[in-house]
Formats: C-alpha cells, structure tokens, sequence
C-alpha cells in the first residue's frame, strides 16, 4: 500500500517536472528543419500533443495492464528493452561492488573498533576521510589514468557480456567480464568502504560496552566467542539495513561511475535521456529505480525480521 | 582457609582528568558457603571491587595491585586463560540490570547452553537439559516451552532468575551478586533475594553480595564491608555490625533506614555527597560528611583497627571506643524505641 503511494507519488513528480522544463520533445523528435505542421504531426506521433495528465492516465494504464513502459521519443525503441539491457549493466556494478566494499570494510572496520587509537585505527580513519571526501568522478580517473592507462593493467573503460556475447562485440564471457569490471568495482569500493568502516566501527564499538557482552566474559567465553556469538550479530543489525538501502539506491544509477568507465548502465541510460528530452527513457528507468528502492527496502524487513528476534513478534 | 582472599586490592583507572583510585586497599576475605555482604553508596567501589576480582576490568587504562588468593592462586596475576576457566564455572556473577545483560538476539536456552559448554564436555542436548534443570530451579514457570524463547519476552525479575540459573549452571563455588535486585521492583526484589538465598543451600555456593540496602545485608548476610570512598569504613560479622556499629557512615546508613512503622516527615539523610575519587579529601574521607569530626580527622588517615578486643570486628575511625559504644548505643535505642 505504501509502496503503491510512494511509486505513484515519484512518478507523477517525474512528469510534472518533465513538462515544466521549457523544451519541446516534438521539436527534437521532428528534426532541425522542420515546418509547424511536421512538429504538430510528431507531436501527435509520441503522443505530447495531450493534455499532461491524459499522458499521465495513458503512462499509468500501460505500465499497469500491459508492464510495457512505451517507446523512446528519440529512437523509437521499446523502452522495456533500453532498461532490460541497461539494468545487467548497473546491476553488475553495484552488487559486485557491494561484495567488495563489504570484503574491505568488515574487517577494518572490525579491527580498528577492537584496537581504537592503535595505527590501524588511524590509518583506517585518514582512508575514510579520503573515501568520503573524494568525488567518484575524481577516484575513476585517478585509478583509469594509473591502473588503465599508465599500468596498462585493467581496461580503461567499456563493458563485456558475460553471457552470450553479442556477435561482433570485441569481448565476452565470464573473464572479459570481470577484467572490465575491476575498476568499476574498486571505484565503487573505495567510495562506500569509507562509510561501512565508519559505521562498523562505531556499532561494534558501542556492541563491545554492552551489559550483554560482558556477561558472555563472565560466563568464561574466550574473547573470539565473544566476538563471534554476541558482538557482531547484534552490531550488523543496523548494517544490514544501510547495505539494502544503498544497493537500493545504487541500483536506480550510479551515474558517476557508470560516466566515467562508459558503461551502459542505468545511471547512463537516464541522463542520455534527459539530454534529449525523451520522457519515456528518463521515466523507464525512474520506475525501475523506484522499484529497486522498495523491493530492496522489502527485502530488508524481511530479512530484519530473521535475525533480529525482537522484530518477529510485532 | 577461606575460599577467596582479598589482600589491600587497589584498582585504579587512568582518564583525562587525572587517576581515578576506585578502589583503594581494600581487604576481606570470603568463607566456603558463607555470605559476604558489600554495603556503601554509589561509586565507593564495591562494583569495581567485585569486576576486578573476576577480571571484567578492561584492561587498558587500568592498574590494579594487591592480591586475590583464590584456592591458592592469585586471581590478578593469573593468566587469560587459567581465568576463563574460573570464571563462569568456579566464579560466577550476577549483574545489576537483567534487561540489559542478556544478549537479545539469542534464546535464553542458547545463552544458558552456552555457558555448560564452555566448561563441560558434553553434548548440546546434555547442556541444554542441565540448562532447563537450572531454569526449573530458579522457579521460571513453564520451563520447557520458555526455554526456546527470546529475552525480551520475559520480564525483569524472571529475567534476572534467568541470569541466575546461568550463573549457578556449573555449580560454582563463589557467586558474586552485583546488586542483583536494585533494577527490579519491590515484591520482585523479595522474591529474588529468597531465591539466592535458598539456591545457596542447595548448591552450598559462597555468595558475595554487594548492595547498598543494609536491609538486604541483615537478611542474607554473614559478614559484612561497609565500603566508603573506595576504601573499607568498617567490616564486621552481620551480628556485631548491627549491635555495636562503629563508625559515623554505619550510623548513617543505619539512621536513614527508612521504618514502616514510624511516621516521618522527611527520611533522615548523610548530609553532603560521596567524595569525588579523582581528588579524595585528605585523612578520614569521611571527614567532611562526618557530625563528630575532630582535628585528627583532617590531617591523618585512621588505619583499620579491631573494635574493642573483637578482632572480627574492623574499623576506621579517630573517636575513642567509648564514645563510640555510648553512640551506637543511643542510635540502637533510638531505634528500639522508635519501633516499640
């Protein structure tokens, strides 16, 4: 119910905008040198020459009864295919980037909780201040120029299938795949590795002053049970539901990172589409988003629901 | 021999502001199935005494000196190790707050299973039997379904029994209880207090129980400390303590029990607040709280020194014993009278 509203509630928001943004899709659809009547006949054509919230009505009705998300203005292709080939892209991204932030942050993040103000500790802090400070655009050129251009170790930019490479494309399959992704991934981990050690940090630190924990020490648990059996269980509570809000979030676009390594994801796909005013594009991947974000959301209730046995009674 | 023997344990702990002493000299020692009761106010140390002794400290920022002689060896010199396997199994605690010291995400069964297995091999299905034994002991009703639940499902006091069945799981020899009832309400703290007092004899554990209720002391206790500003105040068998207190903080505390059967209009009170430990005042640190103070006072710390020829009986004080009897006598008869 509350994911009908808020779905509802983004993309009329979407629309609204779209329409108030003083630029006319028709104009673009009909070409440079096009006279009045061609305009007034491409606007008929896509369908902008109705009122904003007949378009509306029209958008809604076709998502709704026949899941198809219309044709671009601009190519005329089904919008349902730009997302679908787009979202394998975005999707690579952000959950291989989420194993590999998670692969960097729990353990430093671990580690400088048990041993505040030790070096590790403080060399952990000076790479979160950096990782947070840092612009994503920034860390995909620094590590494009070194690691891509002047290692030569790593592709500089592009993506490859991992299943059924289209014919004519320069790479595919499984190791293609992953040696053009490495650093889009470690761009990304870099990025959101900052904030998970942080966060780690301090909830562990807070789990290791609990009342609960020390009566595991009197009980006689060596400090690896401890750890294992009392601290951590309950200080990733809170990290599971940043971890599913984030990917979340990433999977609507990561627009930066996807930029700067050309890749064909989400994030590309909807500001392409909002340089040249293709609404369906722009609302295509706005639903996907959208629908990301609450299933994702979802799915974090759910699994909270799990592991944290104070949740299950409500 | 007793069972645990406490020789002038000082615990200090480094902060910002300086070095906090929360605990400074402090001696007793705890017989075979006896009760030793800690009494004194917030912050005179009588919790950091008991952490120190069962190694709860943490270990940085804190320097801790004198000796714990348990069955021979020293608890503060031994190693991580050897002191995993006291603790929890020879040595078990009970915490003051139930609703926080248990972790929520397990079920009690799992928590009390737990602790078998950290000292007994044996299988699960064994520690989770002698875990529902101990629950049924502790008087949790329905024991074989509540077994399997969550602590957040249970209440404080049946929490805190929960705590205490896993203390006594391996049938330790010393139970240390750190104000095991101040978190609950009245009727529980009854009940809860008759519990561990009824446990004792079954499970013939030594109990050192701290609290700042001489209410509780004088029902559970055999031996008594009165703790003041990290240092001991008085100590004496519970008999004596109440016969022939003597030293002015005894007399407080016992002067503002509150009584059912008198009408008060206001309940009598120590004037002032504890010490702070940081910059303790110099000689009695009782002094500046203290209605009989004298020069001496200021000046000199009054050693620990028998009562009378009763060397049982201990105390830290300047006043002359008679003085001290003819107090203590018109505060007991203060109280008798009160009463009849």
């Amino acid at each position: 119910m509350w994911a009908c509203v808020l779905f509802i509630a983004v993309t009329l928001v979407t629309y609204v905008i779209f329409f108030i943004i003083p630029a006319d899709p028709a104009k673009l659809v009909a070409g440079k040198n096009a006279r009045p009547e061609d305009i007034k006949r491409a606007a008929h054509y896509i369908g902008v020459d109705k009122p904003v919230y007949q378009q509306y009505w029209i958008f809604m009705k076709r998502l709704v009864i026949h899941h198809n998300l219309g044709r671009s203005f601009s190519n005329r292709q089904n919008v349902n295919d730009i997302v679908l080939a787009a979202a394998p892209v975005t999707a690579t991204l952000v959950f291989g980037g989420a194993i590999f932030w998670m692969l960097l942050a729990i353990p430093i993040g671990i580690l400088s909780a048990l041993r505040p103000r030790s070096l590790l500790d403080r060399l952990a802090m000076v790479f979160v201040l950096i990782g947070i400070s840092a612009h994503p655009v920034w860390i995909g050129l620094i590590f494009s120029y070194f690691f891509g251009y002047r290692l030569g170790l790593t592709p500089i930019q592009g993506y490859c299938d991992v299943f059924n490479p289209p014919p004519g494309a320069s790479c595919g399959g499984p190791v293609d795949w992953a040696y053009h992704m490495i650093l889009p991934w470690m761009t990304f981990m870099i990025l959101f590795a900052a904030l998970y050690v942080r966060m780690i940090r301090a909830n562990v630190l807070e789990t290791l002053g609990e009342d609960y924990v020390r009566t595991a020490r009197a009980k006689g648990a060596p400090e690896s049970q401890v750890m294992k059996s009392h601290v951590l269980r309950n200080a990733m509570l809170p990290i599971v539901t940043m971890l599913g809000m984030d990917i979340g979030l990433a999977l609507g676009g990561a627009v930066f990172t996807e930029s700067i390594y050309n890749l064909h994801g989400l994030g590309q796909t909807a500001v392409l589409g909002l340089q040249t005013f293709d609404l369906p594009t722009t609302l295509g991947v706005v639903v996907f988003a959208t629908l990301s974000i609450i299933l994702f959301n979802l799915f974090v209730d759910l699994l909270y629901a799990v592991i944290d046995p104070r949740i299950r009674l409500a | 021999m007793s069972l645990l023997e406490v020789k002038d344990l000082k615990t200090y702990f480094r902060t910002d502001d300086g070095i906090v002493k929360a605990v400074d000299g402090v001696t007793f020692s705890v017989e075979k199935g006896k009760t030793l009761g800690i009494v004194g106010e917030s912050g005179s140390g009588k919790s950091v005494t008991c952490l120190t002794i069962m190694g709860l400290n943490s270990k940085k920022n804190t320097i801790t000196t004198g000796e714990a002689i348990w069955k021979g060896e020293d608890l503060l010199k031994m190693s991580s190790r050897r002191l995993r396997e006291l603790r929890g199994n020879d040595v078990a605690m009970i915490f003051q707050d139930p609703m926080t010291s248990l972790n929520p995400v397990h079920t009690i069964g799992r928590q009390l299973s737990e602790a078998v297995l950290l000292h007994q091999d044996v299988s699960k299905k064994i520690a989770r039997g002698r875990a529902l034994e101990l629950l049924k002991a502790v008087g949790i009703p329905r024991a074989e379904r509540r077994i399997d639940d969550y602590p957040h499902q249970f209440s404080g006091g049946m929490r805190q029994r929960v705590m205490i069945a896993m203390a006594l799981v391996n049938d330790p020899d010393l139970l240390v209880a750190d104000e095991p009832t101040t978190a609950l309400d009245v009727t529980t703290q009854a009940q809860i207090l008759n519990l561990i007092d009824k446990l004792q004899d079954d499970f013939g554990s030594a109990v050192i129980m701290i609290t700042h209720d001489l209410g509780v002391i004088a029902e559970i206790a055999d031996d008594v400390v009165v703790m003041y500003a990290a240092r001991v105040a008085e100590q004496a068998p519970v008999d004596n303590l109440f016969k022939r207190p003597a030293h002015p903080y005894t007399w407080g505390l016992l002067g503002s029990l509150p009584r059912l059967d008198v009408e008060v209009e206001r309940l009598v009170q120590i004037p002032g607040s504890p010490p702070s430990l940081l910059n303790p005042p110099r000689g009695c640190r009782f002094h500046p709280r203290c209605p009989y103070v004298m020069g001496v006072c200021k000046t000199t710390e009054p050693p620990l020194l028998p009562v009378g020829d009763d060397a049982s009986h201990l105390t830290a004080c300047h006043l002359d014993q008679a003085t001290k009897d003819a107090e203590a006598e018109k505060l007991l008869a203060g109280m008798m009278a009160e009463s009849v």
